[in-house]
């Protein structure tokens, strides 16, 4: 196999690698996953609250 | 005191601070860059000339300015979305140092003149190594916190951080292979239109991981915080993340059309530039529509005003990179100041405006509050910021547009209808503008300089607990 093939044979498998990341995000398989991960940032609650804490240093 | 584990706010504070502190040092280069434009009796000797303040300007406002923003929201984030404290706690206070110094001595360098002459990788071998040293040590830092995080999930804004880490150490280490002749000269380990490509491969994709992608991981965090709602489509944010990886590495070329570069590499990068169109539009999109049934935020909320018109600048300015990338068109804006203002509509509208909107959200968090110190300032800083970019980029299309149009006129015998220097005289007025504009914008971060000042006043640095992940509550 000269180079170049080995060149296209890159170009191409990106592609098909590319539309099956597309099948598989559209799955409905991927969907509760997303569903818990898009809920991350809200997880936890990053409002200080200054019982729990610590002011360390003079700021 | 409880012995409760916290998170790594420390290195986050010093970043935040010094991201404003570097916006201010940057910008007020660019206002004094623009200043010589339209009075050239500014360029006082060598030091503080044009050709040695331009990389400086550059330099200051995306690795200083726009870098302590990444490091700020990238270390931000990763902690609290991994529900942990930041891995190697030492190594990640050596980037912060270590970053600090690279920026000291690109201020001293830039200007007594050492330069390897590769726009945005101007700064000399010895630093390249410090700055290679500093990024991987960031890749520790951030690829560890995502090894121990508690939750089962990368959150999204992660993979943008990490896909924008791995990339620069790529891009950097490559670009800057060089072959050192004293301490302060080197020369590039590759030649000719070889050594343009991979500038410009460096180049673009800068572009597209330092000042694209980093800040989208911060728009897909801070824009569902300050809206508090989860993005409008997580499978879309999937998509926009790979379709980005996977197109952005070939656009490069659009920067060398019509030179000694084989006219097929050109067509690549343009047909690759126009397909990045999707991507980005799908990205800009997906942060737009978080907002949808939540609208009226937008008339209270100040900070994410700055967040959505960022979104919204990043739309803009992702539809005219690939216009601008056809050949045809590129023949009429390269070398103008089309370009530059192209580039401020990406680097004022949406990197700074993005970060500053997450600054806004960070530093109060920083100091135990919830609040900076005056919304009525951050509502000012927006609305003159806004005037400031438009004042911009509106003078740059028309002087950019105007010198192409001059450049290219002829006359029925085929001389050129117009010398050079009148395309200059032409331009001040618009040169003028554009320096008000930047004046403007650099008002903008002079008042949240103060309004910081007086947010720290009299805190104390604050620590926040490390929270297990609860059960989802949005």
């Amino acid at each position: 196999m000269d180079i170049n093939d080995f060149r296209s044979l890159i170009t191409v498998l990106g592609l098909a690698c590319f539309v099956a990341i597309c099948v598989w995000a559209y799955s409905k398989s991927a969907r509760a996953g997303f569903e818990e991960a898009a809920r991350l940032p809200f997880t936890d609650d990053d409002a200080p609250s200054l019982a729990a804490g610590r002011h360390t240093k003079e700021g | 005191m409880q012995s409760q584990a916290t998170y790594n706010y420390n290195v986050v504070r010093q970043f935040s601070i010094m991201t404003v502190v570097w916006g201010v040092v940057g910008m007020l280069v660019g206002v004094i860059v623009a200043a010589q434009l339209v009075w050239p009796e500014l360029n006082l000797g060598e030091w503080l000339h044009f050709g040695r303040l331009r990389p400086l300007h550059t330099n200051a406002v995306i690795f200083a300015f726009g870098g302590c923003a990444l490091f700020a929201t990238s270390y931000f984030v990763v902690q609290r979305t991994c529900h942990t404290p930041l891995f190697a706690p030492k190594l990640a206070a050596f980037t912060f140092w270590g970053w600090q110094l690279v920026i000291v001595l690109a201020v001293i360098t830039l200007p007594l003149g050492f330069t390897s002459g590769k726009e945005y990788a101007e700064l000399e071998w010895p630093i390249d190594i410090l700055i290679a040293v500093v990024w991987v040590s960031y890749a520790i830092v951030f690829f560890g916190t995502i090894a121990k995080r508690k939750t089962s999930h990368i959150y999204v804004a992660n993979w943008f951080f990490g896909g924008f880490i791995l990339t620069v150490a790529l891009l950097h280490i490559v670009n800057s292979a060089a072959l050192p002749v004293t301490l302060t000269k080197s020369y590039s380990a590759y030649a000719g239109v070889q050594d343009a490509m991979i500038q410009w491969w460096y180049g673009h994709n800068a572009v597209g991981f330092f000042l694209t992608a980093g800040f989208l991981g911060m728009m897909y965090y801070f824009v569902p915080k300050q809206a508090e709602r989860p993005v409008y489509s997580y499978r879309l944010s999937v998509v926009h993340f790979w379709a980005l990886i996977f197109t952005y590495m070939w656009a490069g070329p659009h920067h060398l059309h019509y030179t000694a570069l084989p006219d097929w590499t050109q067509s690549v990068g343009m047909i690759f530039s126009l397909i990045l169109l999707a991507p980005s539009w799908g990205g800009m999109i997906n942060g737009v529509m978080t907002l949808s049934g939540a609208w009226h935020k937008l008339r209270t909320d100040p900070i994410l005003k700055f967040l959505i018109t960022a979104l919204s600048f990043y739309g803009m300015s992702t539809f005219e990179g690939p216009m601008m990338s056809i050949k045809t068109v590129n023949a009429l804006s390269h070398y103008t100041d089309w370009t530059i203002g192209h580039v401020h509509s990406g680097a004022l509208g949406w990197v700074a405006m993005i970060s500053i909107g997450s600054m806004y959200y960070l530093i109060p968090r920083m100091y135990g509050k919830t609040q900076m110190y005056s919304v009525g300032l951050i509502n000012a800083h927006f609305w003159i910021a806004t005037i400031g970019i438009v004042l911009y980029i509106a003078s740059m299309w028309i002087a950019g547009v105007m010198q192409g149009l001059m450049w290219r006129a002829t006359n029925p015998d085929g001389t050129l209808t117009y010398s050079f220097v009148e395309g200059v005289k032409a331009s001040y007025p618009f040169w003028t503008i554009r320096l008000l504009g930047g004046v403007l914008f650099l008002t903008g971060m002079l008042i949240m300089f103060y309004n910081m000042v007086r947010t720290m006043a009299g805190e104390k640095a604050y620590e926040a607990p490390v929270v297990a992940p609860a059960a989802a509550h949005a």
